[in-house]
């Protein structure tokens, strides 16, 4: 989000605010929220610990009820495996439920360069796909967009006329633009919340329909999953189905989740495949203290609470997991130096994350962690360090930065995705100086 | 089952079993030395405490709460109660799942025994009357399981109008209580689907709408003996 776009800054302060309130009322009404979080927080720890194990037992459990597994190192291999099988059964066009991960190894664009369409079919992913945006929001990705906007879009994009941009009509227009789409595609693909290794079952949780089209309708089902995503027992769903949707939408329960094993016959797709995705993962598992990244339920719970969030938007984070779960994932999941290392310093380390986490994430400590990883690497935060070790070297470096923000110098990569702030008439240690406060 | 052997998605490739192998072998490698088992500490709470029909009341309670109706009926009421929400919904074809007893179908309707119909098929079904698993009393949920009264997700899913017969014995307390119900199902390889309210959307400005892909209208009839 730009400083020049008050108007966008408004609608997502609204927002957060706005689920940030009912997520606070259902979790108030839980008296055992706590002992919810705690046993969260300790199976993902312990789902980490034996993942190797996990993984084969839900492969073998998949593969026990019809489906097939497949695995890959990182995205490449990932997004091949599903081009081949939308290839092998000649369809030009898939059906696609909201998926973080996908959108992560850019499956989308692999599968365009193989011929083969992607269609989103979540309200926002669809308004995205359309004026081929990026997502801001981990819940409601297109949370950056108002109505007047959205309504043009449909309107020259999907060719109709006399669009009024109530969002019932709207939502009407994309009901009626998706059904034709689930009712002819021939593969559907999805993510997945969860997979659980006793049973061989795999879980999406979600609010509109369009994910149970896609796992129910298309007579082939391609599902790529992160592997941290496995969940050892079926007894765990007990707690995620409590710690998931209240989190998120700050509802009891969300209106659908679908569960299957496998294949069914006579119900749902005769085909089905799930793929293990790594790119990246076991490099943050292997951080003992950054592997808690991994139990993130992408609920978005840290999101609507941060006070920086909040202000700059999902898209100064350049990344599909923005806010303070973003600011500790996507620079370890990338690992190499790259323009995500900043972002860890994007933090007030004011703790409100940590306190709504519904696996207990100590995002803050994870963020103090990746920074001292990082200081002993980064030249420019050498300079930085030896800049503020006195005051004379602070004061010229200040009269440096004030002078370069004035004149408009650009910092790439950081001001790709964000603007720098006006530089102020005079420093604090001057104005103190002056007025002496 | 066309495909489980063809060549397509050739998930036992070369190229995936490497994967396989240099995946497991990269966790192994980051995870060496440490303690196998993680205690995992189970103090939340597995039962609710209501019983009887304070549980009754609850359940609709929560279900009322996501814009969806609530009908309680006599076991002798059910055909009528679904013949009068069928009118009301302009509901002219139903559809139901093959077991659904012949005291539920209405009278004065077409009504259609889902037998494996096409999607295509489906969409020209104006609604659909199944029974349910179980029921969720603190979230409002209703589950399907698959079985004959349930019938199969398609069904459930396409039509726009969706009704629910519930039984009141079929009201569990809590989310732990329902999973653990299902624990056999799910063992069994049978697909589950929890319900709790009509599709929804808050994508546009975080402004609720009911009704997306999946039945915009969704009516619970709860069947208590008087």
């Amino acid at each position: 989000m730009r400083i020049g776009e008050p108007q966008l800054r408004d609608n997502l302060y609204a927002a957060t605010r706005t689920i940030r309130a009912k997520r606070a009322q259902v979790v108030a009404e839980v008296e055992d929220w706590e002992e919810l979080r705690e046993a969260g927080r300790a199976i993902k720890a312990d789902a980490m610990r034996r993942l190797d194990a996990l993984l084969e037992q839900l492969e073998e459990a998949v593969t026990a009820a019809g489906g097939r597994v497949h695995w890959a190192r990182d995205a490449a291999e990932a997004n091949a495996v599903v081009a081949d099988i939308v290839a092998g059964h000649d369809a030009g066009e898939v059906v696609k439920v909201k998926s973080l991960t996908t959108d992560e190894i850019e499956l989308n664009a692999a599968l365009a360069q193989r011929g083969i369409a992607a269609l989103e079919t979540d309200l926002a992913e669809l308004i995205l796909q359309l004026s081929d945006d990026w997502p801001s929001h981990i819940l409601v990705p297109a949370i950056h967009r108002n109505r007047r906007e959205i309504r043009d879009l449909f309107a020259r994009e999907l060719g109709i006329e006399g669009l009024g941009d109530d969002p019932e009509e709207l939502t009407d227009a994309a009901r009626r633009h998706l059904r034709q789409a689930f009712l002819r595609a021939r593969v559907g693909i999805s993510g997945a919340n969860f997979a659980i290794a006793e049973t061989g079952t795999v879980g999406v949780v979600e609010s509109e329909g369009n994910g149970r089209m896609c796992t129910t309708l298309p007579p082939v089902l391609v599902t790529v999953m992160g592997i941290e995503k496995v969940l050892p027992a079926w007894r765990d769903l007990e707690v995620f189905l409590q710690l998931l949707p209240r989190s998120s939408t700050g509802e009891r329960m969300n209106p659908y989740t679908s569960l299957w094993t496998g294949v069914s016959d006579g119900d749902g797709p005769g085909e089905f495949h799930l793929v293990l995705l790594d790119n990246g993962r076991t490099r943050v598992l292997a951080d003992e203290v950054g592997r808690d990244a991994l139990h993130c339920i992408r609920c978005s719970a840290c999101l609507n609470v941060c006070p920086v969030y909040a202000r700059v938007g999902g898209h100064a984070y350049r990344s599909v997991y923005p806010g303070p779960i973003g600011a500790v994932l996507t620079p370890q999941l990338r690992g190499v130096p790259g323009d995500s290392d900043d972002l860890p310093w994007a933090s007030s380390l004011c703790g409100a994350c940590y306190e709504v986490c519904p696996v207990k994430i100590d995002i803050p400590a994870l963020l103090v962690h990746l920074r001292s990883r990082a200081e002993s690497s980064d030249p420019a935060l050498r300079v930085m360090g030896w800049a503020m070790g006195g005051p004379r070297r602070f004061a010229a470096a200040q009269k440096a930065g004030r002078a370069a923000l004035r004149a408009g110098v650009p910092v790439p990569p950081w001001t790709k995705g964000r603007d720098l702030p006006p530089a102020p008439p005079e420093t604090f240690r001057q104005w103190w100086r002056r007025t002496r406060g | 089952m066309a495909s489980r052997d063809s060549a397509t998605g050739n998930g036992r490739g070369a190229g995936s079993s490497a994967a396989r192998a240099a995946v497991l072998e990269r966790i192994r490698a980051a995870t060496r030395g440490e303690p196998l088992e993680v205690a995992v500490p189970r103090d939340y709470a597995t039962r609710s405490p209501l019983a009887g029909d304070a549980l009754v009341d609850r359940f609709a309670d929560r279900v009322s709460s996501y814009r969806a109706s609530v009908h309680r009926c006599a076991p002798d009421e059910i055909a009528q109660r679904v013949v009068v929400l069928a009118r009301e919904r302009g509901a002219r074809r139903v559809a139901v799942a093959p077991a659904v007893p012949d005291d539920w179908r209405p009278d004065g309707l077409e009504v259609v025994i889902d037998r494996g119909m096409a999607a295509s098929a489906l969409d020209r079904i104006d609604g659909a009357v199944t029974g349910c698993a179980l029921a969720i009393a603190e979230t409002g949920t209703l589950v399907l399981d698959g079985g004959p009264r349930c019938g199969r997700r398609a069904l459930t899913l396409v039509p726009d109008w969706r009704l629910f017969v519930v039984e009141a014995g079929q009201v569990v307390g809590s989310v732990p209580e329902a999973v653990a119900a299902l624990h056999e199902a799910a063992s069994a390889g049978r697909p589950l689907t929890f319900v709790s309210g009509p599709s929804a959307t808050s994508d546009i400005e975080l402004s609720r709408v009911e009704g997306v892909h999946g039945p915009r209208t969704l009516d619970v009839v709860l069947v208590a003996p008087k």
